[in-house]
């Protein structure tokens, strides 16, 4: 009884206000990094040094008025939010925070579940996701949001092609869907599959780059020229959704980064006896670390680079990602058949 | 039980579903309902325990053709309804010829199927691999690598013909 339903239940608790929590001080990270390359303080005005300003934004976008535009859609143009939102947490279910450990005497896993094709599922859940934003700009019956959502989904389904060939790779070294499997397969072989995969690993930073149209791929939301994207009709808790969603699929982005090529919940070299000391430090700590440096160097990259141009943005998917990625595979394939 | 009743409310939903993809004026409305449908077949597959084929179904349907339709849907906007043609009856025949000829289809895979002995195909148990994705993985390379193949081609030459209709000049 406990072990069916009352842990996970308390797993899926935790690890959904955790993910919010994180998403609204992951864009109060991202305000106060950018500020600062700019030589600027970022929020500092609710809390000190502007701590509570994602409290302040929460309860704004949640008594700010909720318009739909008259000549919306209106079931879609309610359900497009939801749509954005629901995928970018489902896919939590199969990410790997922690092995299984021992808490108050009982075994209990860090994950909330391990399924035999978890990576699979969160590529095509996330390939459900594009949906709201589609459904977002068709909905608002408002040009801008129409060209918006265009471009997004065009740029996402490109992107995917490519992400989703260096997952394949992973696969091939690992033998395993499995998240669990995969970061154990890392700890049998002893290194990182950054170390053994690094083109796939800079193909998918690219590709979940433009995957959740993070600078320098935000075509969908090139205010000069879109006037805001694919949200411009959305107010209040509906926009909140889509902010919200988007900061989610940056998460969830980094965490899977984190399992298949930077060892999950493994310390660093976990091959090296000599690190031994570095197993103080629980294993669930070394995930987060690991997934914040990851967040950390989007945010790093949004106030570094300036955006790409459409065509350029297609030309380095199609004729460079995608071909990158399936010799990286073939090579993989080939490496793999000689060793064995 | 439990199960029954998953399989029945699961049926329902896909039947109710299909239903309103053809039933609906909106276009939109209408690949909505699609992608919908798509999404409860892989929960009947889940029920099969066929984990990857759901994984799958929804990857490549409710994910990747399905965005395709939504595109052109939009892109020629079919906001207005579709005009009335001058004779709404005009493919009657054919039609209930195609659905009388689906039924007989469907009916001699029923009778066929149940005249064969409990496993027909490709028995587990021979089989080296255990999980989903490995058995499936196992069958298509071996028992059916010339159906795999062919498919494959047919699915090469589309993409050729896409690109040649597309492009003018190669």
């Amino acid at each position: 009884m406990i072990d069916t339903f009352v842990i996970p239940l308390l797993k899926i608790l935790i690890v959904l206000n955790a993910t919010l929590v994180a998403v609204t001080y992951m864009v109060l990270l991202e305000r106060k990094v950018i500020a600062w390359a700019q030589s600027r303080l970022g929020p500092m005005r609710v809390g000190p040094y502007g701590v509570l300003q994602p409290v302040a934004d929460a309860i704004k976008l949640m008594i700010k008025e909720d318009i739909t535009p008259v000549r919306a859609d209106k079931w879609v143009f309610t359900a497009a939010p939801i749509i954005s939102m629901v995928p970018a947490l489902i896919v939590y279910a199969v990410i790997p925070f922690g092995p299984v450990v021992n808490l108050f005497g009982r075994q209990v896993s860090l994950y909330i579940t391990d399924i035999n094709v978890g990576l699979l599922y969160i590529v095509s859940v996330a390939s459900v996701g594009v949906y709201g934003i589609i459904l977002a700009g068709y909905a608002s019956n408002s040009k801008f949001p129409l060209l918006a959502s265009l471009r997004a989904s065009a740029q996402l389904i490109s992107y995917e092609v490519a992400v989703t060939l260096t997952l394949v790779s992973v696969i091939l070294m690992s033998g395993s869907l499995s998240m669990v499997s995969i970061v154990r397969a890392q700890e049998s072989s002893g290194v990182w599959y950054v170390f053994v995969q690094p083109v796939a690993f800079v193909i998918f930073v690219i590709g979940s780059l433009a995957e959740t149209n993070r600078a320098p791929f935000d075509m969908p939301e090139a205010e000069q020229e879109l006037t805001g994207g694919f949200h411009t009709e959305y107010s209040g808790m509906r926009f909140a959704l889509f902010f919200l969603a988007e900061y989610a699929n940056m998460i969830v982005v980094s965490s899977v980064a984190t399992t298949l090529f930077l060892g999950g919940w493994l310390r660093p070299f976990p091959g090296v006896a000599a690190l031994g000391f570095l197993d103080i430090i629980p294993s669930w700590t070394w995930f987060l670390i690991k997934s914040f440096l990851f967040l950390y160097f989007f945010i790093w990259i949004r106030a570094t680079l300036p955006r790409y141009r459409y065509d350029q943005l297609m030309r380095l998917g199609w004729k460079m990602l995608i071909p990158l990625a399936i010799a990286n595979l073939v090579v993989t394939g080939i490496v793999k058949v000689l060793l064995s | 039980m439990g199960e029954a009743i998953a399989f029945y409310f699961i049926s329902a939903c896909i039947l109710g579903f299909a239903l309103l993809v053809i039933t609906t004026r909106d276009t939109v409305h209408s690949v909505l309902f699609l992608v919908a449908d798509f999404l409860f077949v892989a929960a009947l597959y889940v029920l099969l325990g066929a984990q990857f084929l759901a994984a799958i179904q929804i990857l490549v349907y409710a994910g990747g053709i399905v965005v395709l339709y939504l595109f052109v849907v939009m892109l020629v906007n079919l906001k207005r309804p579709p005009e009335a043609h001058s004779d709404p009856h005009r493919l009657t025949k054919l039609g209930i010829g195609m659905s009388a000829a689906v039924l007989l289809e469907l009916g001699a895979i029923a009778v066929y199927s149940s005249r064969l002995p409990a496993t027909p195909v490709a028995p587990g148990a021979a089989m080296p691999v255990t999980g989903n994705t490995e058995q499936v993985g196992w069958l298509l390379y071996t028992s059916y690598l010339i159906p795999f193949e062919i498919a494959s081609m047919l699915l090469l030459v589309a993409m050729i013909g896409a690109i040649v209709l597309a492009k003018r000049e190669l």
